[in-house]
């Protein structure tokens, strides 16, 4: 196999018959070079979806006030059901498996927030400090709020990175005062998160600071929090609890499905990572098909060379060429020329990959669809596994022509035309 | 140096069989220039090929160099056409990619000879045949008489015991083939046994003796032109 002198002759047939070469290996190489770059481009699809719709943990859930729809005890239907701090703790206390829970509250009016000349409208979201443990964002610059910030009742606001571009064009955020309804607020972080709206500019405040001063009350919009490995039956089973208890404190029926809304990412990302494996599933048909194709390709043009070359192959045997020296002429050449083309589509590619990434050739060609798309790799494994495949699969293109060829009689092979 | 004795082949086509050698009995002994003569289709090309291992016999004994040649394994009798036979053909059979050096050093190849030794052997072999300059040339840019000679080194170049050309000089003119069958004798007169098939009688002439195949049986046999028939000849196996 590694005689020098065998891969010297089988080289000196490949360089000499160049075109038939070329053509052997070309669908081959298409056929790996589809396979990794489909790959690749289902991964990347795969972590750039994920990114969007993650932006949430996906073990967390949220809960949301709505309105009944069945008349419940003497109330009549469509009644608004609003969640209150005591609502958060209860549940807080209650569910056993709750990694980290916040609670969201809202801030009534035109939300202009401004410094010095530069204003904008975002959205402020008062918060616990354990929302970052919910909602998957990178701290850029400073901190996010902390449990002193919510007990202190301290007037401060962690930015996102698309206001401090707005508020802060030209200088640092941190430790400036913005101006959120007339009220100065102290920046203390900076933060990036992955969002699927494009406009999102968030602002969070200590949810404490904003019932006292913009709402006089308890009100809060919404609870999120992060479940402990839990499979998808176990969330269901604590959507249901939430349910019931809330049903209690507020009034309405168990079986009212709108009097609460339940958002359950543990369920959610199940059902992505299905549609996920559906994708990735596809696209390795898609491959192995294109892989199947090259191979025959290659089972073709070497049965046609085993023809084309029987005179050689007679001349060869008359001699001294024994039929295992014949097999593994051509065994080795397929072998050779699949490998070889193989890596070249390997290659071309991965380096298809590198470039879209690398240059944000999505971004440059269609913007919108380019946060769905992130790291588009394959991994080493499947590359090499894919190469090993190629391999085995030269040899099988090349074991039947190679048997051929090694059954050709030297008296066949040299009968003058 | 090659003994047969009532050998016989047919070849089956479809549902027919062509019966073509008929009991051919014959003594070549080592280092004689032999041709074997006849008319087209009488059998000569399928004698050769017999005594040279590129297709097997249906009945009959053949001993070469002191071994019975029975049906043997295609690997075992590579080896032997490999290291005892050496064939030249009509059409030359050179390798068309392969340039007239690695043509002529192609056999050692399957000798596991190194790259190196076995293309300076090569050119000195194409030395001995004039074609020391058109050692790295294609067949294609070559003569007939060039391509023949390049043949012939291949032949010589893993030094075999006996050379077998069917009608070597089948496409050359008059005056290359003068110089082909020179160039056998001179083979033949360093001691190796040469078996030409021919139809030309100045060929055949130029050789020791000459056989003649009749309808797949050797009709006779002219030695130094002096015809013995073949009643006369039959050799009993043991000596
Ligand atoms: N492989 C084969 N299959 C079937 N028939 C064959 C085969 N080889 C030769 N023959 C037949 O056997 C007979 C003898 O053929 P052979 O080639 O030995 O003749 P030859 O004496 O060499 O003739 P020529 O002078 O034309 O070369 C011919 O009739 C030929 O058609
Ligand atoms: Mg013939």
């Amino acid at each position: 196999m590694f005689d020098r002198d065998k891969w010297q002759e089988i080289f000196s047939t490949i360089r000499k018959n160049k075109t038939r070469t070329i053509l052997t290996g070309f669908s081959v190489a298409t056929g790996i070079f589809m396979l990794i770059f489909l790959l690749g481009a289902g991964r990347g699809l795969r972590n750039g979806m994920t990114s969007v719709f993650a932006q949430d943990a996906t073990n967390s859930m949220q809960i949301f006030g709505g309105r009944t729809t069945k008349a419940y005890k003497g109330t009549p239907e469509g009644k608004r059901i609003q969640m209150v701090n005591d609502d958060f703790l209860n549940l807080k206390k209650s569910i056993q498996k709750i990694d980290a829970i916040s609670a969201m509250s809202y801030i009534p009016g035109a939300e202009t927030i401004s410094y010095k000349n530069n204003f904008g409208n975002f959205n402020v979201s008062p918060v616990h400090d354990t929302y970052k443990e919910i909602k998957n964002f990178d701290i850029i610059k400073g901190r996010f709020l902390n449990q002193k910030d919510l007990d202190e009742h301290r007037k401060v606001v962690a930015i996102q990175d698309e206001v401090k571009k707005v508020l802060f064009p030209k200088e640092t955020a941190l430790n400036k005062y913005i101006n959120i309804n007339n009220i100065k607020f102290k920046v203390i972080g900076v933060f990036h998160q992955s969002s699927f709206d494009d406009n999102s500019r968030e602002i969070y405040i200590p949810i404490t600071v904003a019932q006292k001063i913009f709402n006089n009350n308890d009100h809060i919009r919404r609870i999120s929090f992060t479940l402990n490995d839990v499979s998808v039956e176990e969330s269901q089973k604590i959507e249901r609890q939430i349910t019931y208890k809330m049903a209690d404190r507020h009034n309405f029926s168990k079986e009212d499905k709108n009097a609460l809304w339940i958002q359950n990412n543990i369920e959610n990302s199940q059902t992505f990572a299905g549609l996920f494996s559906a994708i990735e599933m596809f696209v390795w048909i898609i491959g192995i098909f294109t892989i199947v194709l090259g191979v025959i390709g290659v089972f073709n043009i070497m049965m046609i060379v085993v023809r084309e070359r029987t005179k050689e192959i007679g001349i060869r045997k008359a001699i001294g060429a024994s039929p295992g020296s014949v097999v593994g002429l051509i065994l080795m050449e397929a072998i050779f020329i699949t490998a070889a083309s193989g890596y070249i589509g390997l290659i071309a590619g991965v380096g298809l990959l590198e470039a879209i990434n690398q240059f944000d050739i999505i971004e440059k060609v269609y913007a919108p669809a380019a946060i769905y798309f992130l790291d588009p790799q394959v991994d080493l494994g499947i590359a090499i596994g894919a190469t090993i495949v190629l391999v085995i699969t030269g040899a099988l293109a090349g074991f039947f022509p190679a048997r051929k060829a090694a059954a050709i009689r030297p008296i066949e092979a040299l009968r003058d035309e | 140096m090659i003994r047969l004795q009532n050998i016989h082949k047919s070849y089956i086509t479809g549902t027919n069989k062509l019966h073509v050698l008929k009991g051919i009995d014959l003594h070549i002994k080592e280092g004689e220039l032999v041709s074997i003569m006849g008319s087209s289709g009488s059998g000569k090309s399928t004698l050769l090929n017999i005594l040279g291992l590129l297709d097997n016999h249906d009945e009959g004994v053949y001993v070469l160099n002191n071994e019975e040649i029975k049906s043997m394994s295609e690997t075992k009798a590579a080896k032997l056409r490999n290291n005892l036979l050496g064939f030249v053909f009509q059409s030359f059979n050179l390798i068309s990619f392969k340039n007239a050096m690695e043509n002529v050093a192609l056999p050692l190849y399957y000798q596991k000879v190194s790259r190196k030794k076995r293309n300076s052997l090569a050119i000195e072999y194409l030395d001995k045949m004039g074609l020391k300059e058109w050692a790295h040339h294609m067949p294609n840019e070559l003569s007939g008489g060039q391509k023949q000679r390049v043949a012939i080194a291949r032949a010589m170049i893993t030094q075999p015991k006996i050379i077998l050309a069917d009608e070597p000089t089948g496409a050359l003119d008059s005056a290359t083939s003068i110089e082909v069958m020179d160039l056998l004798r001179e083979i033949n007169q360093s001691g190796i046994t040469v078996i030409i098939v021919t139809h030309e009688n100045d060929i055949a002439h130029m050789t020791d003796r000459i056989i003649n195949l009749k309808d797949g049986v050797i009709e006779s046999i002219v030695e130094n032109n002096k015809i013995n028939h073949t009643e006369s000849v039959k050799i009993p196996l043991q000596e």
